[in-house]
C-alpha cells in the first residue's frame, strides 16, 4: 500500500520562519481538549495521547470537517485505489464487507463486520469464504444493496487494464473461469466458480488455494458495492455511488472534493460509524508547508495523507508545547530498507552479504531519513506494527562495527573488501542521503559502492526491479522501501519475500531468495490458526535477516498533527494514522 | 494592418506546430533514443503493486505506445483538430477537439481541465499585471524625475528585494502574517469565480495579487526609471519644453510615451507567460491554476497534460506578442506596421 508523500519543501528557512509566526498567532487560544472531550482550562492533551487514547471524545454532530493534502491520491473509486489514506477514508462513502475496527492502537488493527453481519465463514479447508449482507443496507439513490453489487463490484475492479491502480489479491486468488477477462469484455461468462450469490444477502468467494486471512481481502475497498448500471468504467471515479453515510455532492478532480450526508444511509444498520459533520472539504493540491500552517492556525482540520508534518515544521512544533501536545508520532508499517542483491558475486555469498551489514552506519542512516521522529532503527524486514513481529538482534544497531565486517570480509574470501554498484531513487533526496552514507560507512571496510541515481517513475520497471539489467550492471544494492497493504504478515512481506514471481520487469523483490522461506510462506497461508500463522510470519522474517537479504535502515515513522477542534481522535493501528471514520468537529 | 495581423497569425500558427513537435519529440522520441521502451511508457500508468507483465504490455498497448512515432504525434494532432475516442472501459468516451490529449492516470480529457483551470490563472494575472503596471511605471517615473532623492534611492531599494525576494518565501510570509495572524486576507488554497461572487474574488485574490505584483513592479519600476532617465535626455523633449509645453504634458505625452516600449515589450512577455500559469504563485498560495496543473501533471509524468499546457502557453505567448506588437503602433508614433 502506498503512502503519499508531499514534495520537498521550497526554502526551509522561510518556511520555518513562517511556521514560528504561524504558532505564535495561534498557539494561545486554550482550545485544546483533554482526553474526556471536557471544556480548555482543564488537563489538556499530552504529545502521543492519540497513540493509544481517544482525544476529544465526543458524539456532536454537525460542522464541517476539512481535510487537504498536497496532491489527489489515485482514485476514489473504491475498485481502483492503493493508498492507504484512500482506504481509510473511502470507508465514509462505501461500506466493505468488513472493515478494521475504529478504535486507537492496536485495537484499529481488530476486523469487524461492516455491510457484512459477521466475518467471514471459512469452509473448504480455507478455501471457501462466506459473508451474510445486513438487511436494510441501501445505496444513495434509494436502491437496496444486494449481494450482486458487491459481486460486481469485485470482479469489475479485476481489470485491471482500466482500473489499474488498485491491488491484484482478487485477480490473484479467486477461481476465476479462463474465458472470463473482464465484466465489460466478457460480460456473459459464469463466474460463479470465483463468486457466488444464492441470494441477495450472501455471497460466497471460492478461491484456487486455501487463505486463512481472507477477511483482510473482504476489507479492501474493491468490496464496496457498486450498482452495475451506475457503473461508468473509469469514469466511475467522478461519483462513486455512496452506501455510507456520505455521498459526493462535488468531485472536481485536482481541486477538490465535498461530501454531504447521504439521506439513504441509515445508523440502525451502521455499528462502528458515528457520521458526526455535516459535510466533508477535501482540498487537493494544497501547498505543503501552506498545509501545515493551516492546521497549526485552525483553517484544516487534517492532513489527510497521514504521513506527518513537513521537515520544516518539525522543528518549531518541538519548541512549542502547545503545538507539540497536538503530535502523535507512531511508527508505521513501512520499512526503509536496502535490498542485497545476490545474483552477482561476492554477493552470492552470504557472508559478503553479511559484511555489508555489519559495516553499515545504523545511526547515519537513520538520519538521512530525518532522524529519530521520521523513523526507528529497523532490526528487521518487519515492523512492530505487523502480527507476528518480534525484536531481532542479529546485527549491531549503531555506527557500524568496522571488525565484524572485516572478519565477514574474511569468511566470504575477499578480505581487501569488493566493489559493486547501489541504486537509490534520484528524485528521493533521503534515499540519496542514506545511500551516500552507506558508502562513506562501507569504505572504511574496503567495500567500494558506486551509487546510480534513476527516476521513481522507471526505478523497478527498468533499473532495480529488471534482472537483466541487475546482473548486466553490477547491482548489487537496491534502495527499496514497502508499506503493509494491512498489518499481517502477509500484507506486508507477501510481496517482498517470496521468490517465485520473478517477472521480466517491475520486481519489487530480486534480494530474498530461499526456498526454505517460500515454503514457510505457503505454511503461513494455508494455517487456519492466526497466532500460529502469525508466528511463522515472525519466523520468515528472522530467516531474512540471517539470510542478510537485506539492510534494513528504518521504521517509517511521521509527526501528526492534531487539528484544532477535532474530535475523536486517535491513530489507528490499522493505518498507522488518524482514523477518519468518526472524526468530528466542535 | 490587416495584412500583417494575418502574417502574424500564420506564423503563430506554424510556431505552433514547431512547438508540439519539438514537445512530442521532448516526452517521446528522446527517451525512445536513450533507450525507454514502451514497457517502461506504460508502467507510468500502472499503479498496483506488482502488476504483471502481461498488463502492462497490454496497457502499452492500449495506449498506443507501440504504433510508430509518427503515428503516435498524429493521432496526437488530428485528436486536436478532430477530436479523439479513449476506451473506458464500461463505454468509449469521446474528446472533441481540440483535444489535446487524454489524462490516462486521472482519466480526465486535457482540454476541459485546462478551461476550467484558465480562469483562476487569467483573474491571477490580470489582477497582479494591473498592479504592477501602474505601481511599477509609476514609481520607476518619480524615481527617474527625482533622481538622486531619497524616494528614488529608497524605491529602488525597495526594487531591489522585489527582485531578489523570491514568491515562495514572501508569499508563505505574507500567508501567515494577513491570513493566518491577523486573520485579513483569504487563507491559501481559496478562490471564488467572479461570477459567483465578485467580492469574494478580490478578497481571495489580493494577496496573490500584491505578492506577485511586488515581483514583477521591482523589476518595472527600474526599466521605467532607466528609459524615463534616457528619454527625458533626448532632443525631443528639450524641442517640448522650448515650446513651452507644460511639464506634465511633456513628462507623460513625450517622456512616458517614448519610455514605454521596451516595457510594452516585456509586458506582453511577462502576461503571456504568466496566463500560462504563475507556478511559482499558485503552488505558494495553492490555487487551481493552470501553473499548478502543469506542477501536478509534471509530479505524476502526466505527458498528455503536460504537453496541453506546453501548447496552451504557447499560444499565450504568441498572441500576448502579437497584442504588444500591434499597441507598438500605438503607443510609439515612430511605429508603422505593414
Amino acid at each position: 500500500m502506498k503512502k503519499r508523500y508531499a514534495t520537498p519543501a521550497f526554502l526551509a528557512a522561510g518556511v520555518a520562519l513562517s511556521l514560528g509566526l504561524s504558532a505564535c498567532g495561534g498557539g494561545g487560544g486554550g482550545e485544546t481538549k483533554n482526553d474526556s472531550g471536557s471544556a480548555a482550562g482543564s488537563q489538556e492533551a499530552q504529545a502521543n495521547a492519540g497513540l493509544e487514547s481517544v482525544v476529544n471524545p465526543s458524539d456532536k454532530k454537525g460542522g464541517t470537517l476539512k481535510m487537504a493534502i498536497t496532491e489527489a491520491w489515485d482514485s476514489i473509486d473504491p475498485g481502483d485505489t492503493y493508498y492507504g489514506l484512500s482506504w481509510n477514508f473511502s470507508r465514509i462513502y462505501g461500506r466493505p464487507l468488513v472493515t478494521y475496527k475504529p478504535a486507537p492502537g492496536q485495537g484499529g488493527r481488530e476486523l469487524v463486520p461492516d455491510l457484512a453481519e459477521s466475518l467471514g465463514k471459512s469452509s473448504d479447508d480455507g478455501k471457501t469464504w462466506t459473508y451474510k449482507l445486513r438487511q436494510g443496507v441501501k445505496f444513495e439513490d434509494g436502491t437496496p444493496i444486494t449481494s450482486k453489487d458487491v459481486k460486481y463490484a469485485v470482479l469489475r475492479q479485476l481489470d485491471k487494464d482500466t482500473f489499474v491502480n488498485g491491488p491484484t489479491y482478487f485477480n490473484d486468488w479467486l477461481d476465476l473461469p479462463k474465458d472470463f477477462k473482464s465484466v465489460y469484455k466478457t460480460p456473459d461468462v459464469n463466474t460463479d466458480s470465483a463468486i457466488e450469490t444464492p441470494d441477495d444477502q450472501t455471497i460466497v468467494f471460492h478461491l484456487k488455494k486455501a487463505f486463512s486471512g481472507f477477511d483482510n481481502f473482504a476489507a479492501l475497498p474493491a468490496t464496496v458495492p457498486v450498482p452495475k448500471d451506475k457503473d461508468t468504467g473509469i469514469k466511475y471515479r467522478q461519483h462513486p455511488v455512496a452506501s455510507g453515510p456520505y455521498m459526493f455532492e462535488k468531485v472536481e478532480e485536482g481541486k477538490q472534493y465535498t461530501l454531504v450526508r447521504n439521506p439513504n444511509w441509515d445508523q440502525a444498520t451502521d455499528p462502528i460509524r458515528k457520521a458526526l459533520p455535516d459535510r466533508y472539504e477535501v482540498s487537493l493540491g494544497v501547498e505543503a508547508n501552506d498545509l501545515d500552517n493551516r492546521i497549526v492556525a485552525g483553517d484544516l482540520h487534517v492532513d489527510l495523507a497521514g504521513t506527518g508534518v513537513q521537515a520544516a515544521a518539525v522543528g518549531t512544533i518541538q519548541a512549542d508545547p502547545q503545538l507539540k501536545n497536538r503530535t502523535d508520532n507512531p511508527t508505521g508499517s513501512r520499512t526503509w530498507y536496502i535490498s542485497i542483491l545476490g545474483d552477482n558475486p561476492p554477493l552470492d555469498n552470504v557472508d559478503c552479504r553479511k559484511a555489508i551489514i555489519y559495516g553499515a552506519d545504523r545511526v547515519g542512516l537513520q538520519n538521512a531519513y530525518g532522524g529519530q521522529l521520521a523513523g526507528e532503527i529497523a532490526t528487521g524486514l518487519m515492523p512492530p506494527s505487523i502480527g507476528g513481529w518480534k525484536k531481532l538482534d542479529l546485527y549491531p544497531t549503531a555506527t557500524g562495527d568496522v571488525e565484524k565486517a572485516k572478519a565477514a570480509l574474511q569468511a566470504c574470501g575477499k578480505p581487501e573488501g569488493f566493489e559493486t554498484v547501489m541504486t537509490f531513487r534520484s528524485d528521493r533526496p533521503k534515499e540519496q542521503a542514506a545511500a551516500e552514507s552507506l558508502q562513506q560507512a562501507l569504505a572504511k571496510v574496503g567495500i567500494k559502492l558506486t551509487l546510480k541515481g534513476f527516476p521513481t517513475s522507471e526505478y523497478f520497471s527498468s533499473y532495480a526491479g529488471k534482472p537483466a539489467y541487475t546482473k548486466a550492471n553490477n547491482i548489487g544494492l537496491a534502495t527499496n522501501g514497502w508499506s503493509a497493504d494491512w498489518n499481517t504478515g502477509f500484507g506486508f512481506m507477501s510481496q517482498i519475500v517470496d521468490s517465485r514471481v520473478v517477472r521480466a520487469a517491475g520486481n519489487y523483490n530480486l534480494s530474498v531468495r530461499s526456498d526454505e522461506i517460500d515454503s514457510l510462506i505457503d505454511q503461513a497461508n494455508s494455517e487456519q490458526d492466526k497466532s500460529k500463522s502469525d508466528a511463522i510470519w515472525g519466523q520468515i522474517d528472522q530467516k531474512v535477516m540471517e539470510g542478510a537479504y537485506v539492510l534494513p535502515e528504518v521504521w517509517s515513522k511521521g509527526l501528526l498533527l492534531r487539528g484544532k477542534g477535532l474530535t475523536n481522535v486517535f491513530v489507528s493501528g490499522a493505518w498507522d494514522m488518524y482514523d477518519y471514520l468518526n472524526m468530528g468537529v466542535e | 494592418m490587416v495584412s500583417y495581423i494575418i502574417r502574424r497569425l500564420i506564423a503563430a500558427v506554424l510556431m505552433l506546430v514547431v512547438v508540439s513537435i519539438v514537445t512530442f519529440s521532448i516526452f517521446f522520441v528522446i527517451p525512445r533514443l536513450a533507450g525507454v521502451t514502451t514497457i517502461d511508457f506504460a508502467s507510468r500508468y500502472v499503479g498496483s503493486k506488482g502488476a504483471s507483465a502481461e498488463t502492462v504490455a497490454a496497457i502499452a498497448d492500449k495506449l498506443g505506445f507501440n504504433d510508430p512515432l509518427v503515428v503516435q504525434y498524429g493521432r496526437w494532432i488530428k485528436g486536436i483538430v478532430l477530436g479523439a475516442e479513449y476506451d473506458t472501459g464500461a463505454s468509449v468516451e469521446h474528446c472533441p477537439a481540440p483535444c489535446l490529449g487524454y489524462s490516462f492516470i486521472t482519466k480526465t480529457p486535457v482540454w476541459p481541465e485546462l478551461l476550467d483551470r484558465l480562469p483562476v490563472t487569467v483573474s491571477l494575472a490580470i489582477g497582479a499585471s494591473i498592479i504592477w503596471l501602474i505601481a511599477g511605471v509609476a514609481t520607476g517615473v518619480v524615481s527617474a524625475l527625482r533622481r538622486g532623492s531619497f524616494f528614488d534611492r529608497a524605491a529602488m531599494g525597495v526594487a531591489l528585494a522585489g527582485v531578489s525576494l523570491p514568491i515562495f518565501f514572501t508569499g508563505i510570509i505574507c500567508l501567515v502574517f494577513f491570513s493566518y495572524r491577523f486573520g485579513i486576507t483569504a487563507p491559501g488554497g481559496s478562490y471564488t469565480a467572479i461570477t459567483e461572487n465578485p467580492g469574494e474574488w478580490a478578497y481571495d485574490l489580493i494577496l496573490p495579487w500584491i505578492t506577485l505584483a511586488f515581483l514583477y513592479a521591482a523589476s518595472y519600476a527600474r526599466l521605467t526609471r532607466a528609459g524615463m532617465l534616457e528619454t527625458m535626455g533626448e532632443d525631443y523633449i528639450r524641442t517640448a519644453r522650448a515650446k513651452g509645453l507644460p511639464e506634465s504634458k511633456v513628462i507623460v505625452k513625450h517622456g512616458l510615451r517614448g519610455a514605454l516600449t521596451p516595457i510594452l515589450t516585456i509586458f506582453g512577455l511577462d502576461l503571456g507567460l504568466l496566463l500560462g500559469g504563475a507556478v511559482l504563485t499558485e503552488s505558494t498560495f495553492s490555487l487551481p491554476g493552470l501553473g499548478k496543473y502543469a506542477v501536478q501533471a509534471i509530479q505524476s509524468n502526466d505527458l498528455p497534460k503536460i504537453m496541453g499546457v506546453v501548447l496552451l502557453v504557447t499560444l499565450f505567448v504568441v498572441l500576448a506578442n502579437l497584442i504588444v506588437d500591434l499597441l507598438y503602433a500605438v503607443v510609439d508614433p515612430r511605429v508603422r506596421l505593414g
